[in-house]
């Protein structure tokens, strides 16, 4: 449950457009049901009074929808940014992809977000979703009492090891509690390496597999901005539109994680919108644990107009043939 | 150089102001190293996107070398410092992915270093001979 | 009607396998159903249903047409069909069941797509009753019963036996191989799972859906609706909802290079991404919006038009459940099929 009501959020927005302060509201509209959330556009108080929701199942990060507004609309955007969001919004902003004169950033405190695939998994015919502190009371077609799943259960990969941070790049923030960060997001990635390779190979192998090459983890990527996407440019000689066979998945999940590595603020919307819950967050945290460890920690988005680490070099760089021998040192 | 009559397909990726250099420098002392290795010039060692490397292999190639001048040296002040970058985190995740380490290098070749082209090419050709075939990352509509 | 004792299960999955390849709703390392090969020991999922549809099976996502091979100065055509094998698909769903019949009208339609009615032919469709239709399901508003699924056989599962009945000669063929393990039941046990599938299909919260005020002809009505821009504002432009829709059809035909040829495949496209239907003219639909509305256009409008007022949507839900924005043909007909209470 959210320490901050929608109420609270959509009182500030309509109170800011009265005022002429802004002309546009990003943020999340309810659905038909308790969890599908759409991101939306507001642009009345009526418009928020009815349909505006904050929940635990806010979870679509709004930041890449502001490259698009701030061409497409003249006139001010307020956003509502959770903590984590404002990474990606300062990176963006550090890559000057977004009018910052057009926005309006609000910083929303967050508690946590649900996932709701994990929700779904173990009940079939969700009718309602109730939030309570602990966790989430489910009622279904098919039992007459409500089932509980935790938060800490149902909580969002991403959140599990939560940035924690207080906001990046703001205008106004709303005042609340902070979810606060628990586990190392590293972990798994050093789990992956401390396997033999047979056993990752046969790892991604499975978890690659299932990929239908829907592009969702790149359309919804708020560092995957280029105007024209390598696999969607017919003249680019790589370009597929379905998953033929386990190579090109491979060769889109690399590149891919390749393109965004320096820049991934590791907002985890890949592994959230995946239909196929495959783990690409991975791949992402793969490269900013090498990044982190060959050439300094560093936290994409962190602030505004610094050099990413692959577009820097240092004359006493790592040699790519020392790199396994320092790791199986380091892991030691 | 091959290890029980298999002989792999190598790509090498030649900086044309250092190692492609270092490769004629090699041709004219007659040095041997196995004719499987398939040069690609490139303008500088930076030039090589992640994308070469991956479609050399898709396009049958066991193994990947680039080649550049040695750090400090390039012709363009700073490209290879960029490809070192860039290859440690490529091959670190091809790794990742349980893909054979062995199989991709890079290797700082200066034009005067004919010498230790072929060297080089004869030890990455015994590396990769030894692991045999490229099978996890394999297109197999390339194999004929 | 056939009943087969669940203990029996896995002896009779190994006597259909024995004779055709045998393909299953199992659960994934995921935690979601998805059909792969039986083998000893696999296990039927619990699931309602998988993430990508049993489309699959007759029109795949990638599937090569021909290929050419260089060598010299000639070019040699390849066929790269292989002979095509019986082959069973175990457990599908009503809706999944109908959206067979969606496909067909496309590709059976002269001149017929050869490749698809090859598989047709050789595909045994084993239907099932859905005991636990979820919050997402809204097949009944296309006319789909999930109490009575079609396909060449039928079966309803209850808690100790599973009942068949087949309805064609090639269900009946594929009964005959499991006989030894079924016998011969009446249906009461059938009519007590249909009369409690009806009940729940009551309850669920799309019951009232119609798609009453979409149809053929109404491409004036809806083309130019305001209601478009605000529901396709949040779209990705991914291809999830298409992939996983089991009546989505649209293709794209490309050469793939090998290096000494071509393999000339057909793919799965989607009227959502930014090349869909490019032609030397360029994109016809260069906004979102325009790509968007095709979508839903096709499903409610334009496909109705051309095939007898039959929708090519099943109410299936996958798309309510993975689109990664929660934008879905539910919202939009709701939010468009309003007007007819004006």
């Amino acid at each position: 449950m959210q320490k901050v009501t929608a109420k609270t959020l959509s009182g500030k927005a309509a109170s800011l457009l009265n005022a002429g302060e802004v002309k546009y509201v990003l943020g999340w509209k309810k659905g038909e049901f308790d969890y599908d959330i759409t991101p939306a556009l507001f642009e009345s108080a009526e418009e928020l009074e009815k349909d505006f929701v904050w929940n635990d199942f806010s979870c679509a990060n709004l930041s890449k929808y502001l490259i698009k507004y701030t061409r497409s609309l003249s006139g001010k955007i307020l956003v509502f940014l959770k903590p984590c969001d404002t990474f990606s919004f300062n990176q963006l902003l550090t890559e000057h992809r977004i009018d910052r004169q057009k926005v309006y950033a609000v910083g929303v405190p967050c508690s946590g977000m649900a996932d709701e695939k994990k929700i779904r998994e173990n009940a079939d015919g969700i009718t309602a979703i109730s939030e309570t502190e602990e966790g989430y009371l489910v009622h279904t077609l098919y039992s007459d009492a409500p089932a509980f799943i935790s938060k800490e259960e149902a909580l969002l990969e991403k959140c599990l090891s939560c940035k924690g941070w207080a906001h990046i790049a703001l205008d106004e923030q709303i005042e609340g509690e902070v979810f606060a960060p628990s586990a190392d997001r590293f972990d798994q990635v050093k789990a992956l390496e401390n396997m033999t390779p047979d056993e990752r190979y046969h790892f991604w192998q499975n978890e690659l597999s299932r990929c239908i090459r829907c592009n969702a983890c790149r359309d919804v990527c708020p560092a995957c901005t280029c105007e024209k996407c390598v696999f969607d440019n017919p003249n680019s000689g790589v370009e597929n539109k379905a998953a033929a066979n386990s190579f090109e998945e491979k060769m889109f999940h690399i590149i891919r994680a390749f393109h965004v590595a320096g820049r991934c603020t590791d907002c985890g919307e890949c592994s959230r919108v995946c239909p196929q819950k495959i783990p690409l967050h991975l791949l992402n945290r793969k490269f900013i644990n090498d990044i982190d460890s060959f050439y300094g920690e560093y936290q994409a988005g962190l602030d505004e107009g610094s050099r990413a680490p692959l577009v820097d070099y240092d004359t006493g760089d790592l040699e790519p043939s020392q790199v396994f021998d320092w790791r199986d040192g380091q892991n030691a | 150089m091959p290890v029980n009559g298999y002989k792999p397909l190598i790509v090498a990726f030649c900086c044309n102001w250092c190692s492609y250099a270092g490769a004629d420098l090699a041709g004219n002392n007659r040095l041997n190293y196995p004719a499987d290795v398939k040069i690609i010039r490139v303008p500088c060692s930076c030039r090589v996107n992640p994308m070469f490397v991956l479609r050399a292999f898709q396009r049958g190639a066991d193994g990947v070398i680039i080649c550049g001048c040695h750090p400090g040296d390039c012709h363009y002040t700073s490209g290879n410092y960029f490809t070192r970058r860039r290859m440690a985190l490529l091959f670190s995740m091809l790794d990742y992915l349980g893909i054979e380490r062995e199989r991709t290098r890079v290797e700082w070749v200066s034009a005067a270093e004919g010498a230790k082209f072929a060297a080089t090419m004869n030890d990455f050709a015994e590396t990769v001979a030894s692991l045999g075939e490229n099978k996890r990352l394999e297109d197999l509509r390339c194999k004929k | 009607m056939r009943k087969l004792s669940l203990e029996n299960l896995n002896l009779a999955f190994a006597s259909i396998a024995a004779k055709y390849p045998l393909y299953l709703p199992q659960d994934n390392s995921a935690g979601d159903a998805e059909y792969k090969k039986w083998e000893q020991g696999a296990k039927w999922s619990d699931k309602t249903n998988t993430v990508k549809s049993p489309k699959d099976f007759f029109f795949p996502q990638t599937e090569d047409l021909m290929a050419f091979q260089v060598s010299g100065k000639s070019i040699d055509i390849i066929d790269t069909r292989k002979e095509s094998e019986d082959f069973v698909v175990f457990g599908v769903r009503a809706c999944d069941v109908k959206s067979f019949e969606v496909l067909d009208n496309v590709f059976l339609t002269e001149p017929a797509d050869s490749y698809y009615a090859s598989r047709r032919e050789h595909g045994i469709i084993v239907s099932v009753a859905c005991t636990r239709p979820l919050e997402t399901c809204f097949c009944k508003a296309f006319s789909i019963d999930p109490s009575e699924p079609a396909g060449d056989v039928s079966c309803y599962k209850t808690d100790d036996s599973l009942y068949l009945s087949a309805n064609t000669e090639k269900g009946e063929a594929l009964l005959a191989v499991i006989s030894e393990y079924t016998e011969e039941a009446d249906d009461a046990a059938v009519s007590k799972q249909k009369e409690s599938i009806n009940k729940i299909m009551d309850r669920l919260p799309l019951a009232s859906l119609t798609p009453a005020s979409f149809g053929g002809g109404k491409t004036k009505e809806f083309f130019d609706a305001p209601e478009w821009k605000s529901l396709s504002e949040a779209c990705l432009g991914c291809g999830t909802c298409t992939f996983v829709c089991p009546t989505c059809q649209c293709y794209d035909i490309k050469d793939f290079k090998t290096g000494s040829g071509v393999i000339r495949y057909r793919c799965w496209d989607s009227c959502m991404y930014s090349e869909f239907t490019k032609m030397s003219a360029g994109q016809p639909r260069t906004s979102q919006l325009e790509r968007f509305r095709q979508r839903f256009m096709h499903k409610l409008v334009y496909y109705p038009e051309n095939n007898n007022g039959l929708f090519s949507c099943v109410g299936c839900g996958r798309c309510l459940s993975r689109c990664p924005i929660h934008m879905n043909i539910v919202k939009v007909m709701k939010a468009l099929g309003g007007k007819k209470d004006e």
